[in-house]
């Protein structure tokens, strides 16, 4: 039934679906291969004298072959447990493998050799913390640097940071002297705050002198010309604190206010430039409201960055 | 425009004359299309309100401002970052009310020791820098830019041997007065993501890292000088934002040398933050110029933990079982520290934070991790 040559000339010489070939040496993928040569005296299928070494979740056993059971293939293997001692191991083999051929016994002690060896690595791999590998997701990193193009373009990164520059300058965040302006730029910014503090100014003075009014009726004729006067600044500074360019009311205006106070016609390109010396040119009318910038050079205030989220 | 044609042009059959035809009332349809916008140009420069109008009405609906309502949108009135769509109206009411939690929220936010702190504003903190292991000379070019970046910077070469893990190094930096962690991690000789680690406690935050460009890369850069730079931290909304904007903060000084003009930017828009560093000149009241330094880069939050990076070595002996005793030994050790007397128990939990060094955790626990499936909707964004 079973012979051992006949296997051997057909799995040897013609095919085995364990075998693998090479140029050099054939090989064996057989898990209870002992050596994994191709060979007559390591086939497992070929050999009905034959023992092994495995290793199954961290312990080893010794397979034996008992070729009485050939005919109920999953009952062929005597497995034998053996000690986790290195030393209890082998001597374990020598007693069960007693009066074996010298080859298996070898082989199978090579194997326990090269099993504990392999199981004292990567126990002591695991004891450290392996790099984690992630797949590469190509379709993810493709759509995502989509996104991230359309997200740049929406941004206008340098739009938003002279914005939010701008915005400092003229909260006075970066403190009453600052360092990083240019002089004349900063003077510029002070002329502005004071003409439309001042604008503001003549608007609170307004509103409390028409309470005034109200109240006092018996003065009114004293402060009816000031009053007339002063609604015409008041109604020419709205437009300066409101900031628009608001030329159609301006052209009604021109009737009423007077000739000097009123800024020359000027071409469209010299908008912002007209805008400026308008501002400028305004408060001088009215009542004189003086304005106290107290500096407090000594600390620098901190940039509140928040503001800008 | 003008319908002398009898036909539509596709209908005549000679070529020539199709294409005549068709040129020319393309030709008309061109020049109406002029007129009526240069008209229209005209009536707006006669009238700058009916620009506004225009303006006011013709808003194009983008991204950023069809965004879906998140509860955790921190800004005082949403409705006017045009950051919310139109179900969220209702629930601004509702929204208003927790503003003065949240602020006390963030007072205690790991990061509050940074912004309350009385030492010398000008002092930068400590950022220490590293790289993954095995790193190559991209990661290392690129680490050189970021110890540029940061004025309290020092660059550490990553240690070959095994032992060296990301939360051990984060423990030993903060035991040495590092405030900062950041670890360039590199893949193919690429450098594809950083991680930030606020020290000592965390927050971790991991971001993916992408379209760097350092500085010699870029076409007329400027010279960096030693100036503390100035932050821009824009479109940071959510409560997640905020921390990871709070986070970006503790990394530069809290007073920036304005005489430097260099301004470093964290702009995040839909998710993606982008690194620009520029030095600016005030050209005028309404004018800025910027020139930019370099080197700039993407980011995108991929997780944030709370403290520092998870070190976990199996072969550690685990703690023994602990029973609880319902508070009765406690009670006892009290009592008796008292009957020792004062100074003693004072004593004791000054030295036990001294001695406590900052041990990394054995797992992680993450605030917020991204997903695939978080981004099905492409108008919500999380920062």
């Amino acid at each position: 039934m079973q012979s051992d040559d006949v296997i051997w000339s057909a799995i040897g010489n013609q095919f085995c679906s364990y075998k693998v070939k090479t140029v050099t040496q054939n090989f064996c993928r057989n898990e209870y291969n002992v050596t994994g040569f191709c060979s007559r005296q390591s086939c497992p299928l070929a050999n009905s004298r034959y023992a092994t070494v495995r290793e199954h979740e961290g312990v080893l056993y010794l397979y034996v072959k008992t070729i009485e059971r050939a005919h109920s293939p999953a009952h062929m293997w005597e497995k034998i447990k053996l000690s986790n001692n290195y030393t209890k191991a082998l001597e374990q083999i020598d007693k069960e493998l007693i009066y074996w051929p010298n080859f298996t016994t070898h082989k199978c002690k090579q194997r326990v050799t090269k099993i504990t060896q392999y199981l004292i690595r990567m126990r002591r791999a695991k004891l450290h913390a392996q790099p984690k590998l992630v797949g590469v997701k190509k379709k993810l990193d493709r759509r995502e640097a989509v996104r991230e193009r359309k997200a740049l373009a929406a941004a206008h990164l340098e739009r938003a940071i002279e914005k939010e520059l701008l915005e400092r300058l003229k909260s006075k965040a970066y403190g009453d002297a600052p360092l990083n302006v240019n002089e004349s730029v900063w003077a510029a910014l002070l002329d502005k705050e004071k003409a439309r503090e001042r604008g503001e100014e003549l608007e609170e003075d307004e509103s409390e002198e028409e309470k005034e009014l109200e109240e006092e009726e018996e003065e009114e004729r004293e402060f009816v010309s000031d009053v007339s006067e002063s609604e015409d600044d008041l109604s020419d500074l709205e437009q300066v604190t409101d900031g628009v360019d608001d030329y159609s009311e301006e052209s009604g205006d021109e009737d009423n206010a007077d000739a000097d106070t009123k800024p020359a016609p000027k071409s469209k390109s010299m908008l912002g430039k007209r805008k400026a010396d308008f501002r400028s040119r305004k408060p001088k009318r009215g009542p004189r409201v003086e304005v106290e910038y107290e500096n407090e050079t000594e600390i620098a205030p901190r940039v509140r960055v928040a503001a800008g989220w | 425009m003008p319908t002398s044609h009898r036909f539509a042009p596709s209908a005549i059959k000679n070529k020539q004359k199709r294409e005549q035809i068709f040129h020319k009332a393309k030709k008309e349809k061109g020049q109406a299309k002029l007129q009526r916008r240069l008209a229209n140009a005209k009536h707006e420069a006669d009238d700058p309100k009916a620009k506004q109008k225009r303006l006011a009405d013709n808003v194009p609906r983008t991204l950023e401002n069809t965004r879906e309502f998140d509860p955790s949108f921190l800004t005082a009135d949403p409705s006017v970052a045009g950051h919310t769509t139109q179900d969220s109206s209702s629930s601004t009411a509702a929204q208003q009310q927790p503003v003065a939690e949240a602020a006390a929220d963030i007072a205690s936010d790991p990061f509050s020791s940074y912004f309350s702190s009385i030492d010398d504003p000008t002092i930068p903190p400590r950022v220490l820098i590293t790289t993954s292991p095995k790193a190559t000379r991209a990661a290392y070019e690129f680490c050189d830019e970021l110890v540029g970046v940061f004025p309290g910077a020092e660059f550490h070469r990553r240690p070959k041997t095994r032992g060296f893990e990301m939360g051990k190094i984060a423990g030993w930096a903060a035991g040495r007065g590092f405030t900062n962690l950041v670890v360039v991690n590199e893949n193919t000789k690429k450098p594809n993501a950083i991680t930030m680690v606020h020290l000592p406690d965390g927050p971790t935050a991991y971001f993916k890292l992408t379209s760097i460009e350092l500085t010699k890369k870029i076409f007329g850069h400027a010279r960096a000088t030693a100036h503390h730079p100035e932050l821009v931290l824009n479109n940071f909304v959510t409560r997640l934002g905020h921390t990871v904007g709070r986070m970006f903060q503790t990394f530069f000084p809290p007073l920036p040398e304005f005489q430097g003009r260099q301004v470093v930017t964290l702009h995040n828009q839909r998710d993606f933050l982008f690194f620009r560093r520029h030095r600016y000149a005030f050209r005028s009241t309404e004018k800025v110029a910027l020139q930019e330094i370099g080197p700039r880069f993407t980011l995108k939050l991929r997780s944030l933990k709370k403290g520092l990076p998870a070190v976990n070595y199996l072969g550690d002996v685990a703690k023994p079982l602990e029973f609880d005793d319902f508070g009765e030994s406690r009670e006892q050790t009290e009592t008796a520290a008292d009957d020792q007397g004062g100074p003693g128990a004072e004593e004791e939990p000054a030295e036990a934070a001294q001695t406590a060094k900052k041990v990394p955790p054995k797992a992680d626990e993450y605030e917020w991790v991204w997903k695939p499936e978080l981004e099905t909707s492409r108008r919500t964004f999380f920062l």
